[in-house]
């Protein structure tokens, strides 16, 4: 146990490095642009003295390595900063409280991960029992169907899919709500009803993916020895890829089901535009377009951290699901 | 927050926290319950036997939804649930009368007798799909079902005809691989050649200028004046008078012309780095490889939002400068996948005996990567280009769709289901309106469906895996 302990622990040392870098990816990215943020937090008609002083109270006039720390500092302490459009708005009403990005994310962020979690809880059963069945039934026409099938909805766009949903799920017969407005103090049960369309969209997608994974992974193993055995000992052919197959394939199954965890966290940003999701990739995009620098740095911190941590996660439930790697000689 | 507060919340806190640990408790001891039922009544058999407890619970709280689902159904009056019970009871019925009756009339054929249930379920199952989707087709509303099984349909019939003419026409070689194709794969290529011809002659196809702009607006699709339609303008025209289908014909040219030429750059530049790394080594392979690990660290669709954030401010007002640094950053977030596969391909064939011989030789560098190491590495990276050129063409289309990619003067599918999808509410009242964005969305999909098909093919050709 003691050498599975030191690898989790490169692995997440790794990781947090990863973040480092990532983050200073990110911070020479945004200052990349041009101009100034005074400027565009002001505009166009601003006087010099006013752009001054908002340098100053951002540290816009220090070096870069000092506001790169500073941001550093800043971020670990959960002080996100204050997104410009609520900057604007403060400066223009004249009031002097500002709600930060931290608390402008922390409500969506909780959205989206509802959402991740409502689409996880239906779309990893679903995909590994269709998994299974492909791999038993393997070249017949329900796996030929299957293939087909996994292969559009993972190629076609996710708008697309959304709006076939939408077509035939809410305006054709109007069994769910085509929109998603989630409010706070609403119960769950419709939190959930309005939550599944851009759930099922997700699932789609997701499912495909990691349905062919796990077929492919099953498969992989059939022609070894002990499953010819088990084969020859006349167990049925379900009992052998659910006893004997489906252990040993587990460590790519883990790693793709991880994979898409981590797609659904940060792929959700067209699926929450489409049905006005109010979760953290709205907030994104919304935030791209007005080039509201403090928001999109914050968010592409939240979702590179989540991606990396997600990766890692399936790296170390791969190596614990692997007694070869578990106990190396 | 005051003390009284904190106090409620914490009683609050351990109040949920013990109803659910009251809640696991009850499900483990049903699951422990269903175990111990299962062992008594079936003393050989392995299944309950060796059922860890945590699957058993498992299966408690499936039982435990099967029966609340049953009770609501019947007891609760929820008539949708009820038909669906009826019909799913009804199809496993048919699955078991099939097999009996396939037993009982073939006398036993080694088929029915063997035939797992499940095996039956499923025949029944498809049966009833296919009953249900003719009856669907001749239904009165359902005219979306009747247009998607049309297109399938005659696409098809396509791709079929297609085939037929590969194999009797052209070269001998291609004769043979027509004959060995599956219907997917020439359904691909059929689809691929299509929008390779719309794209390269969409100004002679297209009836009018994709800037042109007309005084008739809001046109209604179908082309009938007494429905508000025109004849000039077969699927309407937009809010400022552009007509719909010349955008979606010129789309094929800017969306797919532009993310082909995006797939070119980034497979330029992740392959010639790629190889690079792999036959130079040393501190160069190490920081290219470092490099290219912490970008994609870095989600493809989020990194390609922030850049372009920051290409926007970069472009000013001049939109075409924006599509130039939209095809630059996506090239190179790509570029770092290809350079991944490169390297890995280049990597393996480095070692091998002939490059040490060219090596000997006296070779170049250039020599070595273009007439050594690429044509043994066409194959994989060919199959890779059809997949990378589906995720560009899918990251384009999101970026437009959201706003950011594509710019307006040109016509571009991603920027037109955006601006047609409030549509789709009417499908109620005018089903070709509707079917607008749904048509500019699908001209997308059918795109990449069909690279994928070939692509898929061609990996299952070149692995030589037959099972």
């Amino acid at each position: 146990m003691d050498s599975v302990l030191r690898i989790i622990i490169q692995r997440l040392g790794l990781g947090a490095l990863t973040l480092l870098v990532v983050s200073i990816v990110i911070f020479i990215a945004v200052n990349l642009l041009p101009g100034d943020f005074a400027q565009a937090i002001l505009g166009q008609g601003a006087t010099p003295e006013a752009i001054e002083s908002i340098r100053r109270d951002l540290g816009l006039d220090q070096p870069y390595l000092s506001r790169y720390f500073n941001w550093l500092a800043g971020t670990l302490q959960g002080d996100l900063g204050t997104s410009f459009a609520q900057a604007n708005f403060a400066s223009f009403t004249g009031s002097q409280e500002l709600t930060t990005v931290a608390a402008q994310i922390a409500p969506r962020f909780e959205n989206t991960m509802f959402l991740a979690g409502v689409t996880a809880a239906i779309a990893v059963p679903v995909s590994l029992t269709l998994g299974i069945l492909a791999a038993l039934y393997r070249n017949s026409v329900f796996d030929r169907a299957t293939n087909i099938f996994t292969l559009s909805s993972i190629s076609s766009p996710e708008f697309f899919l959304a709006y076939i949903l939408i077509l035939f799920l809410a305006v054709l017969n109007p069994l769910l709500p085509s929109l998603s407005n989630i409010f706070e103090g609403m119960s769950l049960s419709e939190r959930f009803i309005k939550t599944l369309l851009p759930a099922l969209t997700l699932t789609l997608v997701v499912t495909a993916h990691m349905m062919r994974m796990t077929r492919a992974a099953i498969i992989n193993l059939l022609a070894s020895p002990y499953i010819e055995m088990a084969r020859l000992k006349g167990l049925s052919p379900m009992r052998v890829i659910v006893v004997h197959a489906l252990p040993n394939a587990l460590a790519p199954i883990i790693n793709v089901i991880a994979l898409n965890l981590a797609y659904l966290i940060t792929g959700v940003v067209v699926v929450e535009v489409v049905f006005v999701y109010p979760g953290i990739g709205q907030l994104f995009v919304d935030s791209v377009k007005i080039r509201d620098i403090p928001v999109v740095q914050a968010c592409c911190l939240i979702f590179a951290g989540a991606y990396i941590l997600l990766n890692l996660l399936a790296d170390i439930l791969s190596i614990l699901s692997n007694p070869r790697l578990r106990h190396p000689k | 927050m005051t003390f009284d507060n904190a106090f409620g919340d914490l009683i609050a806190f351990f109040g949920g926290a013990g109803t659910f640990l009251l809640a696991l408790g009850v499900i483990v001891f049903a699951g422990f319950l269903l175990r111990s039922v299962g062992q008594m009544l079936d003393h050989k058999g392995e299944t309950f036997n060796e059922m860890p407890l945590i699957i058993a619970s498992i299966l408690a709280i499936l039982l435990l939804a099967a029966v609340s689902l049953f009770w609501s159904a019947f007891f609760g009056g929820r008539a949708t649930l009820r038909t669906i019970i009826l019909v799913v009871a009804g199809i496993a019925l048919a699955g078991w009368l099939f097999r009996y009756l396939g037993q009982m009339f073939t006398n036993n054929a080694p088929m029915f007798r063997d035939m797992p249930y499940g095996v039956a379920f499923g025949y029944a199952l498809a049966a009833a799909a296919v009953i249900g989707g003719v009856w669907l087709y001749f239904q009165e509303n359902a005219l979306f079902f009747r247009w998607a099984v049309q297109g399938f349909i005659l696409f098809g019939i396509g791709a079929f005809l297609f085939r037929l003419l590969g194999r009797h026409v052209g070269t001998t070689g291609s004769k043979k691989l027509f004959r060995a194709m599956p219907l997917t794969a020439s359904f691909g290529i059929y689809i691929i050649l299509i929008y390779a011809v719309l794209a390269v002659f969409a100004g002679v196809i297209a009836p009018h200028g994709q800037e042109e702009i007309f005084t008739k607006v809001n046109v209604l699709p179908g082309g009938d004046p007494a429905l508000g339609g025109d004849p000039d303008f077969p699927l309407g025209t937009d809010q400022i008078g552009r007509d719909l289908l010349s955008r979606l014909i010129y789309g094929a040219q800017n969306t797919v012309g532009i993310a082909f030429a995006t797939t070119c750059l980034a497979f330029f530049l992740g392959g010639s780095l790629g190889f690079l790394a792999a036959t130079l080594g040393g501190w160069l392979d190490q920081f290219l490889s470092r490099a290219v690990d912490v970008l994609m660290a870095i989600p493809a669709l989020i990194f390609a939002l922030l850049l372009m954030t920051i290409a926007s401010a970069w472009a000013g007002s001049q939109s075409w400068l924006l599509t130039i640094y939209m095809i630059v950053i996506i090239a190179v977030i790509d570029s770092t996948r290809v350079f991944r596969l490169a390297r890995a391909v280049g990597v393996n064939i480095v070692v091998m005996d002939y490059i040490e011989a060219a090596k000997l030789r006296g070779e170049g560098l250039s020599y070595l990567i273009f007439r050594e190491i690429l044509p043994n590495a066409t194959a994989p990276l060919l199959a890779e280009f059809g997949l990378r050129f589906c995720f560009v063409f899918l990251t384009i289309a999101s970026l437009s769709f959201l706003g950011v990619g594509i710019q307006p003067p040109l016509a571009d599918w991603g920027t037109m289901v955006r601006d047609l999808a409030q549509f789709i509410n009417f499908a109620a009242f005018s089903p070709l309106t509707a079917a607008l964005p749904l048509l500019a969305a699908g001209a997308i999909a059918l795109l990449t469906v069909a690279v994928n098909f070939v692509v898929d093919w061609m990996l299952h050709k070149s692995s030589g895996l037959k099972e």
